[in-house]
């Protein structure tokens, strides 16, 4: 057999392997949208579950926490992946502190659901809130938003670094013009990873963020009023913790109903997200790059 | 400009916790010097799922007459509630379970809210062809001396039994009233009511227990002893699996939590919200339990 | 008079070390943040033992789980929890990785723009599923399935593997593609000009250099199958015991940590026994990276 055949043998094992999962995947998907479509209309988008079945005030609960928890999260995350990847790469300290953090990513959500609940709900007394929720989330997301920004600023050729020292500008300035604009799109796919996470999870949300919010008012912009909708510190249910709550301790006759609508809501609002977040970041590298 | 950037949303974060612990912390002083002097007040009710969604309704309807107060009420189980009233963390702790009934809750210093009761049953997947059992069977099906349905005169079907978690609430009153001290079967555990009913549901064999509010259509609930499960035979401790629902405070509480408790009992809430959700109001019941289990007349 | 330029700081290399500070806070952070949480654990966790005086030896090679609530006497062994765990975590890593590797490589070497547009987000669909849906899902499709093929009650190990394997499918994924995409692009190009094949470039170019990184990856999805518990909990059984067979009830280390802990009061030994399960599971996973690490450091390949 020679190397031509064991070629095209393997890229057409390659392609139905990936054919048969995204199949799957859609087949999934498909199932959990078809069942749920019925629900979906204008009026479930905006009206809350006061009148009726509206999930309105989960859907903005979702943008806005996952909104935070990126604000949160990125910063850190990305001076993390920087000091690991580019000023630490060959330390021991490095080292150990990526296995802390490896570690760290194999709790159980609800273990830092209940940190954050001990710690910042109560000892803080920042109580059940958006901020407790988004700064529980940082914790959770953090260590594979770390590895992934990390991926993406390895995946910049070193000699980029070198030709920055040889032309006399310093590190710095090396890494903040050349190498993160040309790591944008890999650092995406760690945001977008993280966003997933955040807009699926319950049980770290149920203990900071809470499973049941007041009344939202959307024209009420004073972000410290109690229900404002800009509020960070008002509690707050999210899509995901919605469905938990509607799927293991609802009885009332619609449950099954809101719970099939919403995660149709969940998923196009994710697709949404990533195509957009995409989008941004090359819109952003054209820019910086020009 | 990435400089920038960073520096700006790590200043941004910065402030936001700064902003968020300060104003919360002076919040925090404000609230519990509140009867007194502000107009505006929190109570905060953590715990039991199982009571959660009465809380949250009454909440509601109670904060369209008392819009000065505003009641956060959230889940986490009873031990969860239980703990945090008794450390004080929360105005107060949602339980499906007596304080007493619990190790390492000082129940002395708690005072007991009965709110609500609750009538639970056995249920099985429609197909095991079993509609009622004596008290005597059902014991012997979770202890484990029963295994298939045809020894209840049902199916030939394996018995596959659905217990509640350990240290629950409605495990404590099932067991309590059905297995007599007896030692359950080794078995599945799960801990909530919305979970057990779709395993019920679609597990040939299955058989665990529900609250009343949770049966439907494909699902088969057990008479036991010819005693139906309703709420009539509840009210008069004709059906002996029920518990009531219980908000602890500490002795001493705040006026706002006290007029949301009180709130709790009116009729308003015991005719409304309780029997729409498919509880039994305390108004009805004709008997009551203590902790011990033991019934009397009332 | 104006400072000597030669003696002062030029604006580079301030600009230099202050981007070096906000690094090293940032890293200072995550890593205050991650021993506060494991001291948080660990502190709770080791009360079983000190408070308790709950044997560490019988706690780990017993397998009756029972927290004394009901009748007064506690046996707790985390054995079966362990086992099942690592066993369930294991066979979803091993279905889920060659797959994430073949549409890593599908992604970075055969067909970039297909795959980014199309392939990768389909597959990061899967991230935002809440795990209670895939339980559900799991329950109602995937167990009567197994049940009418492989017997049982359908419950067990299986349906937890096939579940989780399907839940740590993008995580692997993602990371796969970022590592394999981290290979510099000239390497490529020489085997290319060699001769290579395009499977050769994969096999002995694109896979070979960036093994260590694809390890990390595979790391990461175990870690998160370590620690889902929602969905695992649903369709595993949630039995304490033994598992006899992949189709038999049993439960993991999080399923029962995550059912039981809303019931139990701070500071009793129910729940000191769920925490120390926590901090088992967080030695597990250490234990678990330092042996692959240790494996990786001694293949020359990699």
């Amino acid at each position: 057999m020679n190397r031509y055949l064991i070629d095209r043998i393997c890229r057409w094992l390659i392609y139905a392997v990936v054919a048969a999962v995204v199949a799957l995947i859609l087949i999934f998907v498909g199932f959990l949208i078809t069942k749920g479509w019925s629900t979906v209309s204008w009026q479930f988008l905006t009206t809350t579950s006061d009148d009726g079945i509206g999930i309105r005030d989960q859907l903005f609960n979702s943008l806005y926490l996952l909104i935070l928890t990126l604000i949160l999260s990125c910063p850190i995350a990305l001076g993390s992946a920087i000091a690991l990847t580019i000023y630490g790469e060959k330390s021991r300290f490095a080292a150990v502190a990526k296995m802390a953090i490896q570690a760290l990513s194999s709790l159980p959500s609800i273990i830092i659901g209940l940190f954050g609940f001990l710690l910042l709900v109560l000892k803080f007394k920042i109580g059940f809130s958006v901020l407790s929720g988004a700064i529980a989330l940082t914790f959770f997301n953090l260590p594979i938003l770390t590895q992934s920004m990390s991926l993406a600023i390895a995946t910049v050729p070193s000699s980029r670094l070198n030709a920055g020292i040889s032309l006399g500008v310093s590190q710095w300035h090396t890494i903040t013009k050349v190498v993160l604009p040309e790591a944008i799109p890999g650092m995406i796919s760690g945001v977008v990873l993280s966003a997933g996470r955040v807009f699926g999870e319950a049980a770290a949300l149920i203990y900071t963020a809470g499973q049941s919010a007041p009344k939202l008012n959307y024209a009420n912009w004073n972000i410290f009023d109690g229900n404002s909708f800009l509020n960070p510190l008002r509690p707050a249910e999210t899509l995901a913790v919605h469905i938990w709550k509607l799927n293991t301790e609802s009885i009332g006759p619609n449950a099954e109903l809101i719970s099939r609508g919403t995660i149709v809501v969940l998923i196009i609002t994710i697709v949404a997200f990533n195509f957009l977040a995409r989008q941004l970041a090359n819109h952003w590298q054209h820019k910086i790059y020009r | 400009m990435k400089a920038k950037l960073v520096l700006g949303s790590l200043a941004v974060a910065g402030l936001l916790l700064l902003g968020a612990c300060g104003k919360q912390a002076a919040a925090g002083n404000s609230s519990s010097s509140s009867s007194s002097t502000a107009k505006s007040a929190k109570v905060m009710a953590v715990g039991s799922t199982a009571l959660q969604p009465l809380v949250e309704q009454a909440a509601k309807d109670f904060q369209k007459e008392n819009s000065n107060i505003t009641v956060n009420v959230q889940g986490g189980g009873s031990g969860t509630g239980l703990s945090q009233v008794a450390q004080g963390s929360v105005a107060i702790g949602n339980s499906d379970i007596f304080a007493e009934a619990k190790d390492g809750v000082p129940a002395d210093k708690l005072t007991d809210h009965k709110v609500a009761v609750v009538g639970m049953a056995p249920v099985t997947n429609p197909e095991v062809g079993v509609k009622s059992v004596t008290m005597a069977q059902l014991k012997d099906i979770f202890t484990g001396k029963i295994k298939n349905w045809k020894e209840v005169g049902g199916h030939d079907e394996a018995i596959t039994v659905i217990n509640r978690a350990e240290g629950s609430g409605t495990r404590a009153t099932f067991e309590a009233a059905v297995l007599d001290g007896a030692k359950a079967v080794k078995s599945q555990e799960q801990d909530s009511n919305g979970t057990v009913q779709q395993i019920v549901r679609s597990t040939p064999g299955a058989i665990s227990y529900l609250a009343f509010s949770y049966f439907k259509s494909d699902i088969q609930p057990l008479a036991i002893d010819g005693v139906e499960p309703t709420e009539a035979n509840v009210t008069t401790n004709k059906w002996k699996i029920w518990s009531y629902e219980h908000m602890y405070t500490q002795k001493k509480i705040d006026d706002a939590t006290k007029k949301f408790l009180a709130y709790m009992e009116t009729d308003q809430v015991q005719n409304g919200a309780v029997k729409k959700l498919g509880y039994i109001s305390i108004h009805d019941m004709k008997v009551s339990k203590d902790a011990q289990n033991k019934v009397s007349e009332k | 008079m104006k400072p000597n330029p030669l003696f002062t700081r030029s604006k580079e290399i301030r600009q230099d070390n202050w981007g070096r500070w906000l690094c090293y806070i940032s890293v200072s952070i995550l890593l205050l943040l991650v021993v506060t949480i494991i001291y948080f654990i660990s502190s709770k966790g080791i009360q079983t033992f000190t408070k308790n005086h709950v044997s560490v030896w019988s706690f780990l090679t017993t397998a009756d789980w029972n927290t004394g609530s009901l009748n007064g006497k506690a046996d707790l062994g985390a054995l079966a929890l362990m086992t099942t765990s690592f066993v369930t975590t294991m066979l979803a890593a091993a279905l889920a990785t060659p797959l994430a590797f073949v549409i890593g490589i599908y992604v970075v070497a055969l067909q970039p723009k297909f795959g980014q547009k199309f392939v990768q987000p389909i597959i990061e669909l899967l991230l935002g599923i809440p795990s209670v849906v895939y339980g559900f899902i799991g329950l109602t499709v995937l167990v009567p399935i197994i049940r009418r093929h492989f017997g049982g009650t359908g419950f067990g190990i299986l349906a937890g593997a096939l579940i989780l394997a399907l839940m740590i499918l993008p995580t692997i994924t993602s990371l796969a593609i970022e590592s394999m995409r981290s290979v510099d692009p000239s390497y490529q190009k020489f085997a290319y000009t060699l001769g290579c094949t395009r499977w050769q470039v994969i096999y002995h170019v694109i896979l070979r250099i960036s093994a260590k990184k694809l390890v990390v990856a595979v790391i990461y999805g175990v870690a998160r199958a370590f620690g889902e518990a929602l969905a695992v909990q649903m369709v595993i059984g949630n039995t304490v015991q033994f598992a006899t067979n992949l189709v038999s009830p049993t439960a993991t280390l999080t399923s029962k940590l995550t059912t039981d802990i809303g019931n139990t009061i701070d500071g009793t030994l129910p729940n000191n026994a769920l925490w120390t399960l926590a901090l088992i599971l967080l030695l597990i996973s250490l234990a678990f990276n330092l042996i692959v690490k240790g494996f990786t450091k001694g293949d020359r390949s990699a």
